[in-house]
């Protein structure tokens, strides 16, 4: 009897499986477990009135990165919320022999940032964080996903986590990107296409020739705004690309080690008759540099597009979304994306805050300032992503344009360093939601790049065409 | 452990807002309290409230007989984003015990069922029947009955599923660590052998400067 051809997801979901609990759900071995500051303090609780410990200490990374100040970081952090924050994660990975990334290290940084940069995550891992956003960990060839605080202490306490295996949507990049348009213009227009429910109950298999061309950095993106497409994960096939990423990384195999895993990892790639849920096939050729308009992130256009009317949608339900998201952001239907005229740029989060963003992103300044009005806030994706930029004079170059250069958080992606109502910004984030990024302030997703551009020009510009008359 | 769900009857509110994203269920604000037992007024609270905190005498959540409700009668793919289970903590801390809705997102849905919150996912036809029902003080009250996965609303009825382990919960409470806690010797044969076919995943010390 043959084996049934399976996908990535089922080889790698196979090998994690402890107990199939028949009931469409089984106990997995989790491999990493990542742990911040804001959504892990109720799950140290549970272990503590249990008296239980942690059951394998080592699976564990802990790190501040959602209310960690973006200045003034050699002082005290000022008495308030954050410090709690910090001081409750401080205490508790105290009290549990937790592994903990200090708050002033230079390993500091974005949890999902932070986790590919030591090679704390490898192609073929369970790997979980209280937080949604780690499906970006997928573009490693691992399974990686969000979890709410109750399963976190499951994790803690049992080194296991209980799931159901998601259907699997394969998306299938075909071609090659055109000039300026990046990784996070390639999921813009996926979420456009598919909706931020399109992929629920589903993990996303991001395929093809446009997604095998994108380096690491990239296809972290990519994998990051998964959930912004309804699915707790997303996943892409480790190549030489992953490997040669991975190799020599802090916790990565070494030696032997290696060899063996490399031997391994070559086998996680989906059978060429593996059955998927669903196959969306996407032409990369024909993705434009695309803006969010609304406050969803499926409220997205290229930027040659207009602002979009109630009176365009398909069903009321549609209506009523267009016609709040365009009381909420201030803006009238019809009008061009590119006549938006933004307050502020700011580029950070999970998303887009690696080197190749933020080296991508200089080379757009081409000397020049920000518009007149317009502020510039940068917060690279870790402490050492800020060293680097520096050492390369990436710093100079965007405070000479009139950037704000900051120190690594999640920053204002959740809320922090909010800048006043009513503010428009250009975030390269990854939620454009009600006051996601600060009561009343109106948030549009773009690529690094064009956040920059957009700063320059003072509004949205198609950056296909930028630098050829101009900067 | 949650509170067991069976059957409820009860207020019913109609939130006809596709997109209910967990930001706007537990908006980060800076006050907000983290505690457990803390957090039914963050519940909705920019909808809820005005900045300087007086209730918005408009939203149907603070009007009668709906300020009562335990069931809400949501738009499609309600609890998208973050996976924050401090969402599903104010609504049930609010007294929210169902919510109905075309969709979910992933992350809450779950949270939801572990925390005695039932999610009824209903075809987006049937949700706009109850979300009319529920729009009137005359038939805004429900019926949800978990051992016959039946919504009732006067003459009308809906038939929902839910998946067996989370039904299960709901109905009789579950202590998921403890049940995998009972399986230590499993786990730990698992172990053995995983770390064995994959020798480059065995502990490291972990030391961060």
């Amino acid at each position: 009897m043959t084996s049934e051809a399976r996908t990535l997801l089922d080889k790698i979901w196979q090998t994690h499986v402890i107990d199939d609990h028949g009931d469409g759900t089984s106990l997995l071995w989790v491999d990493r477990h990542l742990v911040n500051e804001g959504t892990s303090i109720q799950a140290f609780d549970e272990l503590r009135k249990r008296g239980l410990p942690l059951a394998r200490p080592a699976m564990h990374v802990a790190v501040a990165d959602h209310v960690v100040p973006t200045i003034n970081r050699d002082q005290p952090v000022v008495a308030g919320r954050a410090k709690e924050m910090i001081d409750g994660i401080e205490r508790n990975v105290e009290d549990f022999g937790m592994p903990y990334i200090p708050f002033r290290s230079s390993d500091q940084g974005i949890c999902h940032v932070i986790a590919p940069e030591l090679g704390l995550v490898l192609p073929g891992m369970i790997a979980v964080c209280g937080d949604s956003h780690t499906s970006t960990l997928g573009a490693l060839g691992a399974i990686a996903f969000g979890i709410g605080t109750t399963e976190m202490a499951h994790v803690m306490a049992t080194g296991t986590l209980v799931a159901a295996k998601p259907k699997m949507m394969a998306i299938e990049v075909t071609g090659h990107l055109s000039r300026g348009v990046t990784a996070k213009d390639m999921v813009l227009a996926i979420i456009g296409a598919i909706g931020t429910a399109g992929a629920t109950g589903h993990a996303i298999e991001f395929r093809g020739k446009a997604v095998t061309a994108l380096d690491i950095e990239a296809r972290l993106t990519l994998c990051n705004m998964a959930i912004e497409a309804g699915a707790r994960s997303g996943i892409i096939a480790p190549d030489d690309t992953c490997f040669t990423y991975l190799k020599g990384r802090r916790f990565a195999p070494v030696g032997l080690h290696w060899d063996e895993a490399e031997i391994y990892w070559r086998s996680l790639v989906s059978d060429p008759d593996a059955r998927f849920d669903r196959i969306i096939q996407i032409d990369a050729a024909a993705i434009a540099p695309h803006v969010t308009w609304g406050t969803s992130p499926q409220h997205v256009l290229p930027v040659t597009g207009a602002v979009p009317s109630p009176s365009d949608a398909a069903t009321p339900q549609e209506a009523a979304e267009i016609a709040r998201a365009l009381a909420y952001q201030g803006l009238e239907s019809g009008m061009p994306i590119s006549a938006i005229k933004v307050d502020q740029i700011f580029i950070g989060s999970c998303t887009n805050s690696r080197l190749s963003d933020l080296r991508h992103a200089a080379h757009m300044i081409g000397g020049q300032r920000l518009a007149d009005g317009v502020r510039g806030f940068i917060s690279p994706g870790s402490t050492r992503i800020k060293q680097q930029a520096e050492a390369e004079g990436i710093d100079k170059l965007f405070i000479d344009a009139g950037f704000e250069w900051r120190s690594s958080a999640c920053s204002m992606c959740c809320g922090g360093d909010a800048p006043a109502a009513g503010t428009r910004v250009a975030a390269t984030s990854n939620r454009n939601f009600e006051h996601r990024q600060g009561r009343d302030v109106r948030t549009h997703l773009v690529s690094p790049a064009m956040a920059v551009a957009c700063g320059i020009a003072g509004h949205f510009v198609d950056i296909r065409e930028w630098g050829t008359g101009r900067g | 452990m949650a509170e067991p769900f069976t059957t409820l009857t009860a207020i019913a509110a109609p939130l006809p807002i596709d997109n209910v994203d967990t930001d706007m269920i537990w908006p980060a604000t800076a006050g907000a309290k983290m505690a457990r037992g803390e957090q039914a007024r963050q519940a909705f609270r920019r909808l809820r409230f005005t900045p300087e905190g007086e209730e918005k005498p408009d939203f149907i959540l603070n009007r009668e007989p709906w300020r009562n409700a335990q069931i809400l009668i949501g738009g499609d793919n309600f609890g998208c984003g973050s996976s924050r289970e401090l969402a599903v903590w104010a609504l049930q801390e609010w007294g929210i015990r169902c919510i109905i809705a075309p969709r979910f997102g992933d992350i809450f849905y779950g949270n939801c069922c572990i925390n005695g919150i039932l999610p009824i996912r209903l075809e987006q036809e049937h949700v706009n029947c109850l979300m009319e029902l529920a729009g009137s003080p005359d038939t805004a009250v429900m019926t949800v009955n978990l051992p016959d996965c039946l919504v009732t609303c006067g003459s009308v009825q809906f038939h929902f599923t839910v998946e067996p382990r989370a039904r299960h919960g709901l109905l009789h409470g579950l202590d998921a660590i403890g049940m995998t806690l009972d399986a230590t010797d499993r786990i730990e044969a698992f172990s053995a052998h995983y770390l064995t076919s994959y020798p480059w995943l065995q502990p490291k010390r972990m030391d961060f400067a």
